[in-house]
């Protein structure tokens, strides 16, 4: 390109750091008053004119992963085992993992780094604890590095770097970032341009109201010319979170398929989350240890039916055994954050009327379980439910609607295999195929619910097919996401890059 | 679900190669493989086959399901011996009052079968036993005691024994406070004047369930020959399985069982343990051909029943005595659906015709969320537990009637009341994001009266923004909805707004929510440094409001 076709490309932001193109680029968007943004963008053009070249020297800064923000701020999970073990010294095994307050993975990790420290020992299924509380005191090297981060990687020694590609093999402690260094050269060309007189005022640079009043303004003159390959600054839209886009998606799928949305509380008393679903009441899973409770007494449905469950629970009916225990109303009565939403099930159940048979009901909503909070656990959940009333329902029936979601989840491949859960009986569990890792990922929890379940709500044993698959894993897999924290994490720069939920 | 680990070279010498194949048996058995070691093989067990968590209770109905060794096993039971008695004093009944036993002699233990047996404890004890409270398992070498033997309940100073891994005596009271599994498990003997103990006919103490044994007369060695084996707690049909569990296994491991005579001192009836008298109950063809969508005749019916380990004749099915989880015939059905092969279930949908429908509130939320992101904004979702100090310390509310979660395993121990905190808590995690930020969410808020009150709510919220933003929001909405939204001053003080730029939004005659700018002393407590504007409304009033509107 010729000069004058270049300084006729020339931008107004161009055209303004032209002067100033010896100064560091700090320097320049001082004395043009432009943002670094607009400088190193004009920049950038200019280079692609070769007015001036780009030097980017690149840096390795390590900064701290999701993980490594948690654990500076609350202790290394080792420093919390040692914390743990600093009291009682010897520590049964089984209770260090249960009392330390620590994952499964945490604990793991913990464990191994204390062992190669040699600051534990591992005898008889107990840890002693092998160091003196002076040295448990001690800072480790591991968190004196965390205080001093974010740092240049270039700049640690030979041992600092030993601690952090130590660091570097647990999960989102620390990571890598590549940060980049820009410095400007002006090229001959660059020069002549520059010392050029440039007169880009008789330029058009925006089609103006004015000009399209007065053909004067714009006839026979020119147009500046833009680098019409040179990028655009981002923009983003508002949009449905994806949670919400992937579980609207699943209330397609399930009304597609003829079900109707059940919806109801959260809260609910055991009785609907437990009861009438045939969980014994010295089950572990109503204990706290596993479930919400909440300090306040829930209504009993209608008499009829929890005589009806009471019954199921204790001598049984409709020919079982039962549990054989005397059932407590109080213990029913009990509130607690919903752990499923088969409670859902269970009180659509007991609103049905037999001519609305048969019918199709489905789910999808929050559940809670009393967890700790890591990548791959918490406390609240997505489930999608559904349930099939009707007299003539089977167990192939149930594999059939089953295998038809998953498909229109967009898994192919179903495996199913046997299953257990209190309230159904046959019950299964299912695999879908994932390509990428090949291997099998359990998704769906189903069965026909127990004839204990049927007959106290419905008040006699229609077969119900029932499932309840969790949902959260079927959309991290759906968006690529492995840490399940992302899915309440609003990251707003996140979100706002985050894919469209498209599926045909 | 309970993790079982097996050695993989007992498991390949007894059933077969561990390949692929053999890995697929497992999980369409229901015990899918966990993990694969170079040396031993990890299963999940479910709750309801406690029979499954020893290795040689999978082994054998493992071996039924692969068609080599079908029907219910049988095994020999032999009438108690002289002096084979256990006699419950009175003392227990209010302690812990039921106790089943039994004596297997002849067995040849190794260290592979001792690590079995401390295992299947252990398991038993966590699963059926409801960890230890309802079933406390006990097996002691037989040659280190005199029998009969005794189970009553003593003062807890009276009692003294060296506890199993310590060195010294200690009394009863001495173990709960000092010794580990005493520590572990006192709050089961928390309140009781005496303690439970079993001891022998010298007066030795052999356990203090369901706390510890004793370290001279309660320890399994590779010595040990005969083992006499004790279940006690509050359950006796549990008691009676987990015996019957404990001593088929102890039976496969080659060993001799015999039975005990129990007396009560406060039931009258004498009582012969164990009995491995298989329970009947019936099954149908039709039935299990309805339930299942199959076609079996009689003759495939007794193929698979045998196959899960049961005796089929005419109608009836013998049920072993270690099975805990048969309570109706659809547990049969279950078991014959799992000989038959789940993999061999051809999926069906069947035509019936029914009508979906959505919620109604979804609907609506989804319109919302489409008028919004046209604005704009985004969609955020946030937890429904919440923390104290982020719900009324930041927000300079005062800290009331509040529901509390009890022992929540995270700082989020309480219920949200409302959506605005959440949003300023967003908004303070992304002071790096580009700015304006403009996100909102609907969702279910707590409240509490004279009981939960639970409804869903929908709040906006914008940064940098001020009054008249957040009112052109409002308002967009509410013409886009078609309900006249207007704004009334508020009359009394919204802590976290600027009083004079806080107002209430009414709709119809309803006051519906709130609207304004955040008080710069709450963005200083959130560290913000953008200006925020927002409102939030009570989104179940409003979904009343349009679908009445709509009928």
């Amino acid at each position: 390109m010729d000069t004058q076709k270049i300084i006729e490309s020339l931008s107004p932001n161009e055209v303004k750091i032209l002067p100033y193109l010896n100064e560091e680029v700090k320097q320049i968007s001082v004395k043009s008053n432009l943002d670094i943004t607009s400088v190193l963008r004009a920049l950038e053009f200019l280079e692609k004119k070769n007015i001036v070249k780009i030097f980017h020297e690149k840096k390795k800064i390590i900064e701290l992963g999701v993980n490594g923000i948690h654990y500076k701020k609350n202790g290394l999970p080792e420093r919390k085992l040692l914390n743990f073990l600093r009291e009682k010294r010897v520590v049964l095994f089984e209770e260090a993992v249960k009392q330390s307050g620590l994952s499964d993975d945490e604990f793991k990790a913990a464990l191994g780094v204390l062992k190669r420290k040699q600051m534990i020992e591992l005898k008889n299924g107990r840890i002693f604890l092998s160091v003196n509380n002076e040295l448990v005191s001690k800072k480790f090297p591991e968190e004196n590095f965390l205080d001093f981060v974010p740092v240049d990687y270039e700049s640690l020694s030979k041992e600092q770097k030993e601690i952090f590609s130590a660091l570097q093999s647990r999960k989102g402690i620390v990571q890598i970032k590549d940060e980049k260094e820009t410095t400007v050269e002006v090229s001959p060309f660059g020069k002549e341009i520059a010392n050029s007189k440039i007169k880009t005022s008789n330029l058009i640079e925006q089609i103006t109201p004015e000009m399209l009043k007065k053909d004067s303004l714009w006839k026979g003159k020119k147009f500046r010319r833009y680098d019409v390959t040179s990028k655009v600054p981002e923009i983003h839209g508002g949009k449905r979170h994806f949670v919400n886009q992937a579980t609207d998606y699943a209330r397609k799928i399930w009304t597609e398929m003829g079900f109707k949305e059940m919806s109801g509380n959260l809260v609910v008393s055991s009785f609907w989350n437990f009861d009438a679903l045939f969980s014994a009441q010295d089950h572990p899973v109503r204990e706290m240890q596993d479930t919400f409770f909440i300090d306040a007494e829930s209504e009993l449905p209608d008499k009829k039916i929890v005589k009806a469950v009471k019954e199921a629970h204790e001598g049984g009916v409709a020919g079982s055994k039962g549990w054989g225990y005397e059932w407590s109303e109080n213990e029913a009565k009990k509130t607690v954050l919903r752990t499923h939403t088969t409670c859902l099930s269970a009180q659509t159940l007991a609103r049905i009327k037999k001519d609305e048979m048969p019918a199709k009901f489905f789910a999808v909503g929050k559940v809670f379980r009393n967890e700790t909070v890591d990548w791959k656990h918490g406390f609240e959940f997505n489930q999608t439910e559904g349930i099939v009333v009707d007299k003539n329902a089977n167990f192939r029936h149930l594999l059939g609607y089953l295998k038809e979601f998953a498909k229109k989840m967009g898994y192919g491949k179903v495996r199913f295999r046997p299953g257990y859960f209190p309230f159904t009986e046959p019950s299964v569990e299912g695999d879908v195929w994932d390509e990428g890792r090949k291997e099998w990922v359990e998704m769906i929890a189903a069965g026909i619910f127990r004839p204990e379940v049927t007959t106290p709500l419905l008040g006699g044993p229609v077969p119900v097919l029932a499932w309840g698959p969790g949902f959260d894993r079927m959309l991290m897999k759906k968006y690529g996401i492995v840490d399940i924290r992302e899915l309440y994490k609003n990251n707003i720069t996140q979100l706002r890059k985050m894919k469209y939920w498209v599926k045909d | 679900m309970t993790n079982v680990t097996f050695s993989k070279k007992i498991f390949e010498k007894d059933i077969g190669k561990i390949d692929e194949k053999m890995q697929e048996r497992i999980a369409m058995f229901g015990t899918t493989v966990e993990e694969m070691g170079n040396e031993e093989i990890t299963i999940d067990v479910s709750p309801n086959r406690p029979d499954l968590l020893s290795y040689h209770g999978f082994r054998r109905s493992f071996l039924a399901f692969l068609g080599k060794k079908t029907g219910l096993m049988k095994y020999k039971l032999n009438p108690p011996e002289k002096n084979y008695q256990v006699l419950a004093d009175s003392s227990v009944k209010n302690v812990r009052p039921f106790t089943v036993c039994a004596i297997v002699k002849d067995l040849k233990l190794d260290d592979e079968k001792i690590k079995e047996i401390i295992d299947v404890q252990e398991k038993l004890h966590a699963t059926l036993g409801r960890k230890r409270k309802k079933v406390a398992i006990g097996i002691y070498p037989l040659e280190k005691i005199k029998l009969p033997i005794t189970f009553k309940a003593l003062e807890p100073d009276k009692i003294k024994f060296i506890p199993l891994e310590s060195e010294k005596e200690m009394s009863g009271l001495e173990i709960l406070q000092k010794h580990p599994a005493g520590k572990e498990y006192a709050h089961l003997l928390a309140g009781k004047e005496k303690f439970p103990v079993f001891s022998d006919a010298d007066g030795k103490i052999l356990s203090m369930p369901p706390i510890i044994n004793s370290q001279t007369t309660g320890k399994v060695t590779e010595k040990t020959k005969d083992v006499f084996v004790e279940c006690s707690g509050f359950d006796v049909n549990s008691l009676k399985k987990t015996l019957n569990i404990l001593v088929t296994t102890l039976a496969d491991m080659n060993g001799k069982v015999f039975q005990m005579e129990l007396k009560s001192g406060y039931i009258t009836r004498k009582e012969i343990t164990p009995s491995l008298e298989p329970e009947e109950m019936k099954i149908s063809i039709e039935n299990t051909n309805r339930t299942l969508g199959l076609n079996l005749n009689e003759k495939q019916l007794k193929e698979f029943l045998e196959k899960a380990g049961y005796e089929y004749n005419k109608g009836s099915v013998k049920i072993p005595a270690w099975r805990t989880d048969v309570l109706h015939e659809v547990d049969l059905i279950e078991d014959v659906a799992i000989a038959y092969g789940y993999e061999n279930f051809i999926p069906e949908i069947p035509e019936i015709s029914t009508i979906g429908a959505e919620d109604y509130g979804e609907v609506l939320k989804r319109k919302i969320s489409e008028i919004l992101s046209g604005l704009g904004m985004l969609e955020v979702s946030s937890y429904h537990l919440t923390t104290k100090d982020e719900q009324f310390s930041k927000m300079d509310i005062q800290e009331k009637n509040f529901i509390r979660l009890d022992g929540s395993k995270t700082e989020y121990n309480i219920l949200r009341e409302n959506l605005s905190h959440y949003l300023l808590k967003i908004f303070s995690e992304n002071v790096d994001s580009e700015y304006p930020q403009k996100i909102f969410e609907i969702g279910k808020v707590f409240g509490k009266k004279n009981k939960i009150e639970e409804k869903e709510n929908f709040a906006a919220a914008i940064s940098s923004g001020n009054f008249t933003e957040i009112k052109q929001i409002a308002e967009n909405l509410g013409k886009m909805l078609d309900i006249e939204i207007s704004i009334k001053e508020s009359d009394k003080n919204i802590p976290f707004l600027i009083e004079g730029r806080a107002a209430k939004l009414i709709a119809g005659e309803k006051e519906i929510g709130i609207i304004g700018e955040v008080h710069p002393k709450i963005l200083k407590n959130w560290k913000l440094k953008m200006p925020v504007a927002l409102f939030e409304i009570d989104f179940s009033c409003l979904a009343e409001m349009i679908a009445k509107r709509n009928l």
